[in-house]
């Protein structure tokens, strides 16, 4: 029931969005999140978009991973 | 490459952490329980079960939707499929869950119309292009479902569409983790807080577990760098005495979650017990469809009895759903129970543990 993949956000039209990951599409309910936008990346689950990923907060795990990876190294 | 797929699924970070988390070296035995399907998947299927210290045990919780509806909600089912023009819509796994004496794959082989549906709008189609029929969508899940049936359900109110209804299985969260932390079968360390739920929900759900029960509590994603992360940030809590609740997938959640879901949730829904398969029923661990939408409340609307309902005596689908058992202890497991000839829910759904166990796991 969960895509626990995000999926880029391609197409609006009204409450209905078109998705993609990879080179597959998905139709998907925008009902549930706030002013959804081209290009966004979403979580879908069973059909609805629930939420959107937070660009900012995805850069600060990946700068953690990569301290991470250099202490580990060094 | 995948955006947010695959710098979550890089070995290279994946052993950095794993070689951290050998470092923190905790003597006693640790139970870290998830209650979330995806997260059972993932773990079998990455074999993190298998990456991390001997002492620190993994166990699944009732974190499958389709495994903790009770046989008396599937034996509902089947028993309105059985009336005249009838479509049951349901969402792919629930059809060869069986009930007491059959189950929905089979009443579908012997002529009953029962159809797999990817969205409750789906439901909400089959509806309107069906007039003369009776749609009864099989509504069962958690907080990350509810509001999409919620969705459907107002849709179907405000256009008046009176063939739509639905068979409300829908649980909750914090009151069943609750449940299981009193258990005193079970010993449970540290949570690995269901990342979907929590999108919807926000981590404040937590708060009472970590605050008052000392219990750490990390919402995670589903990547295996995040179930990681989220084992490392469970066990420093736990090294350090300093137990919180904490969210590792911050890309997705946060503390207040989704207010526009949580709305349209408490707009349609009331909160309700609910009885969980092997587990019983937990106060407070259910929702409800609310009186002023009734007549899309397909128990109401058909007056739906079940006199008796049956279980295997051997299945201990609820031991395992606990973290009591693990799959290999059932008698029934591989030998009588295979995902093609499943006796219990969980080895059915794609996030049931007994199927995941099949799947992937050696023992």
């Amino acid at each position: 029931m969960c895509l626990a993949v995000p999926m880029k956000l391609i197409k609006i039209d009204g409450v209905k969005g078109i998705v993609e990951m990879g080179n597959i599409n998905y139709e998907v309910n925008l009902e549930l999140i706030e002013k959804p936008e081209i290009g966004e990346y979403l979580i879908v689950h069973a059909g609805f978009a629930i939420n959107k990923i937070n660009k900012e907060e995805a850069i600060i795990t990946l700068g953690l991973f990569k301290e991470i990876n250099e202490n580990i190294n060094a | 490459m995948l955006k947010y797929i695959d710098e979550y699924r890089d070995k290279k970070t994946a052993d950095s952490i794993i070689s951290e988390i050998k470092k923190i070296r905790i003597k006693d035995n640790i139970n870290i329980m998830e209650v979330c399907g995806g997260h059972t998947l993932s773990i079998l299927k990455y074999g993190i079960n298998t990456l991390i210290p001997e002492n620190i045990n993994l166990l699944s919780g009732p974190g499958c939707p389709v495994c903790v509806t009770p046989n008396e909600y599937i034996d509902q089912s089947i028993e309105l499929s059985g009336m005249k023009n009838v479509i049951i819509a349901t969402f792919g796994d629930m059809l060869k869950v069986p009930g007491s004496k059959s189950s929905l794959q089979k009443e579908k082989e012997n002529g009953r119309t029962v159809k797999i549906c990817l969205s409750t709008m789906d439901a909400v189609k089959t509806a309107i292009e069906n007039p003369s029929k009776e749609v009864i969508f099989l509504g069962i899940g958690f907080e990350t479902t509810a509001p999409s049936i919620a969705v459907a359900l107002k849709h179907a109110y405000n256009e008046n569409i009176k063939n739509f209804s639905v068979l409300c299985g829908l649980k909750t969260m914090p009151d069943a983790m609750l449940a299981l932390v009193k258990d005193n079968k079970i010993k449970i360390n540290g949570f690995i807080c269901p990342g979907h739920v929590t999108v919807i929900t926000g981590s404040k759900i937590y708060d009472n577990i970590a605050s008052n029960y000392k219990i750490p509590c990390v919402t995670s994603g589903f990547e295996p760098i995040d179930l990681l992360m989220t084992i490392k940030m469970i066990l420093m809590q736990l090294k350090n005495k300093n137990i919180k609740n904490e969210i590792e997938y911050k890309r997705a959640a946060d503390y207040n979650g989704n207010i526009k879901a949580q709305k349209i949730i408490n707009e349609i829904f009331n909160e309700a017990e609910s009885n969980w398969r092997g587990i019983g029923i937990i106060d407070k661990s259910g929702l409800k469809i609310k009186n002023s939408f009734a007549k899309f409340d397909a128990q109401k609307k058909f007056a739906i009895k079940v006199i008796q309902t049956n279980e295997n005596p051997l299945c201990i689908c609820g031991d395992i759903m606990r973290g009591i058992k693990k799959p290999s202890e059932c008698k029934l497991f591989k030998k009588v129970c295979t995902p093609d000839n499943p006796v219990g829910a969980c080895m059915v759904s794609a996030e049931g543990n007994c199927a995941n166990y099949f799947k992937y796991s050696q023992n």
